[in-house]
């Protein structure tokens, strides 16, 4: 389970990311931080919207120019901050230290090279490795991430793979250099059931064996609920809870996670008469409400709520679980307060 | 379309519907025996019909009036091809499609097209199935203009506003354009689209799958109340098991092109029977890290097979934990174990 005393191989310190368009500002990213420790699993949890992944795109100096900017903040990598390096630096260090997973297997792919060529390239700049032991290693990452003879498949393009395997196939390039942390920006969601399954068991599999980090990026809670040692929620570009994965789902404390949780159906559980939805719509990330961002959807708000963002603050005292909430909402009080509104 | 022709349609004779006498069978849609090849053909000069594949290879199932079926499974597995053969999208290879008392599959393309006022789709993508040239307005409207639901342009656009109302929108939202809505309100203007022509049968595909958690719930629950308030019967096409448990009567299981259990939601979810249904009810994560991390899951190895060579005898037994020599060899019969709980496994 979570390594307590495991060193932070990630700090990303009140990240602030902006694109500015035609139409207007768009703050994605509004004062985040958050760590990620060794060996550690940390799901970042949040709608479409919610900056969940350009607070990764920013760490990965992936922000598209000149549109997008980085206004502030601190991206730690091993202490070094990945947001004040020169571009030879950036090119040094990602896919060596630090490797992104995309969601869409397809299009991050380049479809007119071989899978080896894919993999071998990052092994031959970052290792530099010669061609043959690249190759020899290439075919053993497939296989290492359940293509089955993997060593046979390195002249195949990335058509000739299905969706899953395409996925496997971004794992491998992620981890072929080994890094010390990767990030899976939505790994599952393109992908069935079953296949999902396979997918998050290898990725569990790699971070024990390896004691890569990993940063899962999902909309889905359940998705993390079984692998992720530590969840952050996101909404409108900021952290909105934070905490151990169990403490999180067995003491939500944010309206927004508890809304997520009882929004969707779950089959342990009988079977509700209704769901009950989030009201409302995501927020428009030009237009921000004053005060909390939630509050428009918020069945808690009170007056406080439109005029101040809330402090992200521990709950109950306790050290590692955090929300930024003006009122004390647990789900046993969600009726009460409910009704009250 | 112009302001003119809008008109002209609209003060077309529209008693011409084919309303017809209300269908009183039990089973609203019957499918039996349907069978749905794409042709792959060689390439070249002359093109050589050369194998088949197989989306859907001989299903049968009933829909009742006013239940919803949930159809599940894997990409690939044939849940879209049946849901637009049922459409008559496509001109299926074999089989009957029998909804209200006609096979449809027999009908001439000019009676289908009246039929269609009587089942209608709502699509995964709430971004391509809407034309971004068109006012939301429009697009409702479209279909009560093509069937000539309405007398004159008042009546139109009563229908409309109407229309809007019942999905949760402002009536005054009907002369924006698909982008200025977001997913879920675009996913209301596709199922009052839906809605426009009154039908009994509705095949959602995919319905919520492209929207934000959030909004899932809340077009669920618009889905419900309506197939209340208009007696609606829906067939629910999806991949998220939790969601199709929720809305779903009976459920059926399909896997690549044949349907290997139909059970009611009770029955499928706490007494699965076919191994392909366990291992899918078992890999659905669930929000809760205590009862996860206790949980058996079955991992299927190895990626869904090709329709156009399919696995001889069971199509699962390539993949199943519990295959024998006999599954290789003999495709199981697809029969009834008791009650409304049907299935096709040589295990069971």
């Amino acid at each position: 389970m979570a390594t307590e005393t495991g060193q932070p191989v990630l700090e990303i310190k009140d990240l602030v990311t902006r694109f500015y368009t035609a139409d207007g500002v768009v703050k994605a990213v509004d004062g985040v931080s958050y760590n990620v420790r060794e060996g550690e699993i940390v799901g970042v949890v949040g709608e479409s919207g919610s900056g969940k992944s350009v607070t990764a795109l920013s760490v990965m100096r992936l922000i598209p120019p000149p549109g997008g900017r980085i206004e502030q903040g601190e991206a730690l990598l091993d202490g070094e901050d990945m947001l004040k390096m020169s571009n030879e630096r950036v090119l040094e260090v990602r896919g060596a230290k630090i490797a992104m997973i995309f969601q869409e297997p397809m299009t991050s792919l380049n479809p007119v090279l071989t899978i080896g060529r894919q993999l071998t390239e990052a092994l031959e700049t970052h290792l530099e490795m010669n061609r043959a032991a690249a190759a020899t290693r290439a075919g053993e990452l497939l296989e290492m991430v359940g293509i089955p003879d993997g060593r046979n498949r390195l002249n195949d393009y990335p058509h000739q793979f299905s969706g899953g395997m395409r996925q496997r196939v971004m794992i491998a390039m992620g981890l072929s250099c080994e890094p010390r942390l990767l990030i899976a920006d939505e790994p599952t969601t393109a992908l069935d059931v079953t296949i999902q399954a396979q997918i998050l068991e290898l990725m569990q599999r790699l971070n024990q064996e390896l004691g890569t980090a990993v940063i899962i990026i999902t909309h889905n809670l359940g998705v993390v609920a079984r692998y992720a040692h530590w969840i952050n929620v996101m909404y409108a570009g900021r952290i909105v809870e934070s905490g151990p994965a169990e403490t999180i789902f067995k003491n939500p404390r944010h309206p927004y996670t508890i809304g997520l949780l009882a929004s969707v159906p779950r089959l342990d559980e009988p079977r509700r008469a209704k769901l009950e939805p989030i009201e409302g719509m995501p927020p428009d990330l030009m237009n921000l409400p004053g005060g909390c961002s939630f509050r428009p959807r918020c069945p808690f708000a009170i007056d406080r709520c439109a005029e101040e963002y809330p402090p992200f603050e521990p709950v109950d005292g306790s050290i590692d679980h955090m929300k930024a909430c003006w009122v004390d909402v647990t789900t046993a009080g969600m009726h009460a307060a409910g009704s009250a509104n | 379309m112009t302001q003119e022709n809008e008109t002209a349609v609209m003060t077309q004779e529209s008693g011409a519907a084919p309303d017809g006498a209300e269908f009183e069978g039990e089973n609203l849609l019957e499918v039996n025996n349907l069978k749905m090849y794409f042709p792959v053909n060689s390439r070249g000069v002359i093109p050589r019909h050369v194998a088949d594949v197989k989306a859907v290879d001989d299903i049968s199932f009933f829909v009742r009036r006013g239940e919803t079926l949930g159809v599940v499974g894997e990409s690939g597995c044939g849940k879209t091809t049946v849901g637009r053969c049922i459409m008559q999208v496509y001109k299926v290879t074999d089989g009957e499609v029998v909804f209200e008392g006609v096979d449809l599959t027999k009908l001439s393309p000019g009676r289908m097209r009246r039929m269609r006022r009587r089942l209608q789709m709502i699509f995964q993508d709430p971004y391509s199935s809407l034309n971004p040239r068109m006012t939301a307005g429009s697009i409702i409207g479209e279909p009560i203009r093509i069937h000539n639901m309405a007398r004159g342009r008042g009546e139109y656009m009563e229908q409309v506003e109407e229309l809007l109302r019942v999905v949760g929108l402002n009536p005054y939202m009907r002369d924006r354009y698909p982008h200025e809505f977001s997913g879920g309100q675009r996913q209301r203007i596709g199922i009052a689209r839906a809605l426009a022509v009154r039908p009994s049968l509705i095949i959602c595909d995919e319905p919520v799958s492209a929207l934000d958690v959030s909004i899932q719930a809340q077009v669920i629950n618009l889905l419900e109340e309506l197939q209340e308030q208009f007696d609606l019967t829906y067939i629910f096409i999806a991949h998220d098991l939790s969601v199709v448990r929720h809305i779903s009567d009976r459920v059926a299981v399909m896997y690549l092109g044949k349907v290997v259990e139909i059970a009611t939601r009770e029955e499928l979810y706490e007494n699965p029977l076919h191994p392909y249904t366990r291992a899918l009810l078992s890999a659905v994560p669930i929000p809760d890290p205590l009862v996860e991390r206790q949980r058996e899951r079955i991992v299927l190895t190895g990626d869904v097979p090709s329709p156009i060579r399919p696995p001889s005898g069971c199509r699962f037994h390539t993949r199943c934990p519990i295959a024998i020599d006999m599954c290789s060899e003999e495709d199981p019969e697809f029969r009834n174990v008791g009650g409304d709980h049907w299935v096709a496994c040589h295990r069971v």
